[in-house]
């Protein structure tokens, strides 16, 4: 049983009740909603005659059923549009904040609540969606809930939770060059497998993480899920708190002073005890790309597909599975596979630091003839930021098409899907079976900077012969 | 479609029904729900479309669609069933097409806590028993009385001892795990804790 981590003290501060089966009763300091997993939950607290307990401690945003190509109202899609007027309406009815389009602040809800200051040490943050975990970049303990659960927070900000034990995944030295969080992300799932976080709380710490960016740390901690793990965190540091000074919602003057100090106090003691500690050498990974259909199925730029009897026996059934489903033969290069569809965006990498990395590949080149290549920015305010310094230029002169914010292909519930068995190389986070919108289009994981040298190659390529 | 869906309620202590294998390890809720269905402001119509792209490809050979199985109510899977997206939506198909349980190696946890909400008893069994009893449904059918205060599963001839998550067997057993009121019960101690973090406090500016 871990003691004196970052998440047995968050825990302990947000802890109302032992409930009466065992389980504790978890107070929730930050509740974010968007239009797919709330609707049910109001009908609910409406059926149960119940109130919002704290409309201050939720905000909600729109952004798996947005279009992003043209995002007037009414949308084209009519169940797409009565989802958002829905939560319109129960936003406006339980007097919740509500970043619409065109507010300004309206975006995936992981890149939003960190750019407005939203997301802090020491929360405990829920939302109807798994990469919730996301949030844990900043040393709060965060994780994606269902419908009923976002109903019981909406009534009583809090839910019953079964503590988790905790794994620490040291990483050392650092990553080499063309080498990113997605990449490292990628590493850990395929070498602890999908299932490993189940039961667990991931804490990333080490040389190698406190090195990244906050956007980085934020890729990190938002697979987390992938690996099963449904929360993921990182002690903060002076980057953390650089990052969420003079943000929108951010406390100001004395109360930044007060926030400041008990942030600083919030981290796991150097004797803390962990329930598994996992280490390895974040200078050793080298760009990566999935081949199958779980994120944990995934090699380096120049690795094969695995052989079925190199792998241990519990991955057989699956790799089997991704081979036929993927159509690839085992042993074959992931270099060069080509491409029909290139993706960068998402709440795993659809940042600002994203879009500059992979700006700096696309610049003066050209997407390939074959390929169709879009951005989405993750949010409103990511979007402003990369026209300001002509990121979208560099992006719409290469041949990529330049999209308004939302989660489109990662997910798509909107209309950016895959066609037939298109295979995509896409900066997001899933390649499960049909997940990027057609029941048999291919999803290969990769970087946003990846995804940038397969779109000019029209196959999957390695960044690092563009950057040098 | 079979006959009218009715939600469960209240203390749930025993359920009796046919088995339905459904082979594979990391099946993830998009393949449970594909996201298109989502679009829905209520979940009254997803029982229809549980599994709907993987049993297209199988044109009708899915588990979900042999006639045979057409009145399972307790699901059998293999390894981390219902990873990925957090979306409720996949049990509450799942209970619309007639799950009642579900029996696995294991469970990934968003799924789990979404099972419990909305009062699908999730099991577990080692992996060898899983097998015995997917090789069995395949031939035959296997009808199993499920027992949940002494965990316990009963066919004709042979029984299984789940193994079920304390706290959740309580809260099926109490009827608790329909949460909210339970949670409300602590009102004060909410309002409580909201008082003393110290977030609330330096946060004055908060929206």
């Amino acid at each position: 049983m871990s003691q004196d981590t970052l998440f047995d003290k968050v825990w302990d501060l947000h802890k109302v009740s032992s409930l009466p089966g065992g389980s504790d009763q978890i107070f929730i300091g930050l509740h974010l909603i968007h239009e797919v997993t709330s609707p049910q939950a109001f009908g609910a607290l409406k059926d149960k005659k119940l109130k919002v307990k704290f409309p201050d401690r939720t905000v909600a945003t729109v952004d798996h059923i947005v279009p992003t190509d043209n995002q007037s109202r009414p949308f084209k899609d009519t169940l797409a549009e009565q989802m958002i007027e829905t939560l319109e309406k129960n936003c406006l009815e339980h007097k919740i904040k509500f970043f619409n389009i065109g507010s300004g602040n309206q975006g995936i809800v992981h890149v939003v609540a960190p750019e407005l200051g939203l997301t802090q040490p020491g929360m405990t943050i829920a939302c109807g969606d798994s990469h919730t975990s996301t949030h844990g970049a900043f040393g709060s303990i965060a994780f994606g809930i269902g419908t009923s659960q976002v109903r019981d927070v909406l009534a009583t900000q809090t839910l019953p939770m079964n503590k988790l034990k905790v794994r620490q995944i040291w990483c050392d030295n650092k990553l080499s060059k063309g080498v990113y969080a997605k990449d490292l992300v990628l590493n850990i799932i395929n070498k602890l497998g999908v299932k490993a976080g189940v039961g667990f709380a991931y804490e990333f710490a080490g040389p190698a993480i406190h090195g990244l960016s906050m956007e980085e740390r934020m890729t990190i901690c938002n697979m987390s899920i992938e690996g099963g793990a449904r929360c993921g965190y990182i002690n903060p540091d002076e980057k953390t708190f650089s990052y969420i000074k003079n943000k929108l919602c951010a406390p100001k003057n004395e109360n930044w002073d007060k926030a400041l100090r008990w942030w600083k106090s919030l981290k796991s003691d150097e004797n803390s005890i962990y329930d598994d500690v996992i280490k390895l050498d974040a200078s050793k990974v080298e760009p990566t790309v999935t081949w199958g259909i779980t994120p944990g199925q995934s090699i380096s730029i120049n690795e094969q597909i695995p052989l079925l009897d190199d792998l241990p026996p519990n991955d057989k059934l699956v790799a089997k599975e991704a081979y036929e489903y993927m159509s690839f033969k085992p042993g074959q290069l992931i270099k060069d596979t080509p491409v029909d569809v290139c993706f960068i965006g998402s709440c795993t990498n659809g940042r600002i630091s994203d879009l500059r990395v992979a700006a700096k590949v696309l610049r003066g080149k050209k997407v390939s003839k074959n390929v169709k290549a879009f951005a989405v920015p993750g949010s409103e305010k990511v979007a402003t930021e990369a026209k300001q310094e002509g990121i979208d230029q560099i992006f719409k002169d290469s041949g990529f098409q330049w999209r308004e914010p939302g989660c489109s292909m990662c997910l798509a519930m909107n209309p950016d899907k895959l066609i037939g068995n298109q295979v995509s190389a896409s900066s997001s986070n899933r390649n499960f079976k049909g997940r990027q919108g057609s029941p048999s289009g291919r999803t290969l994981l990769m970087s946003p900077a990846m995804v940038a040298a397969a779109a000019i190659n029209g196959k999957v390529s390695d960044v690092r012969e563009f950057i040098n | 479609m079979k006959s009218e869906f009715t939600p469960p309620i209240g203390k749930i202590s025993n359920m009796n029904g046919q088995c339905i294998s459904l082979i594979g390890n990391d099946i993830d809720t998009d393949r449970i729900i594909p996201a298109r269905f989502l679009k829905c402001v209520n979940f009254d119509s997803l029982g229809e479309s549980v599994f709907e792209d993987d049993r297209k490809t199988l044109k009708g050979k899915h588990p979900f669609d042999l006639e045979e199985n057409k009145n399972a109510s307790i699901l059998v899977v293999n390894s981390n069933f219902g990873c990925g997206s957090s979306r409720e939506h996949a049990p509450q198909a799942l209970m619309r097409w007639g799950i009642k349980a579900i029996i696995g190696e294991s469970f990934a946890d968003i799924f789990y806590s979404n099972c419990i909400a909305i009062g699908i008893p999730c099991f577990t069994l080692p992996k060898k028993s899983i097998e015995e009893i997917q090789n069995y449904c395949d031939n035959q059918f296997l009808f199993l009385e499920i027992d949940l205060k002494n965990s316990l599963a009963k066919s004709k001839d042979s029984n299984f001892n789940l193994e079920i998550k304390e706290s959740s067997r309580k809260m099926f057993l109490t009827g608790e795990w329909d949460a909210t009121s339970t949670l409300l019960d602590n009102k004060n101690l909410i309002e409580n804790k909201f008082n003393q973090l110290p977030y609330i406090k330096f946060n004055t500016n908060f929206l």
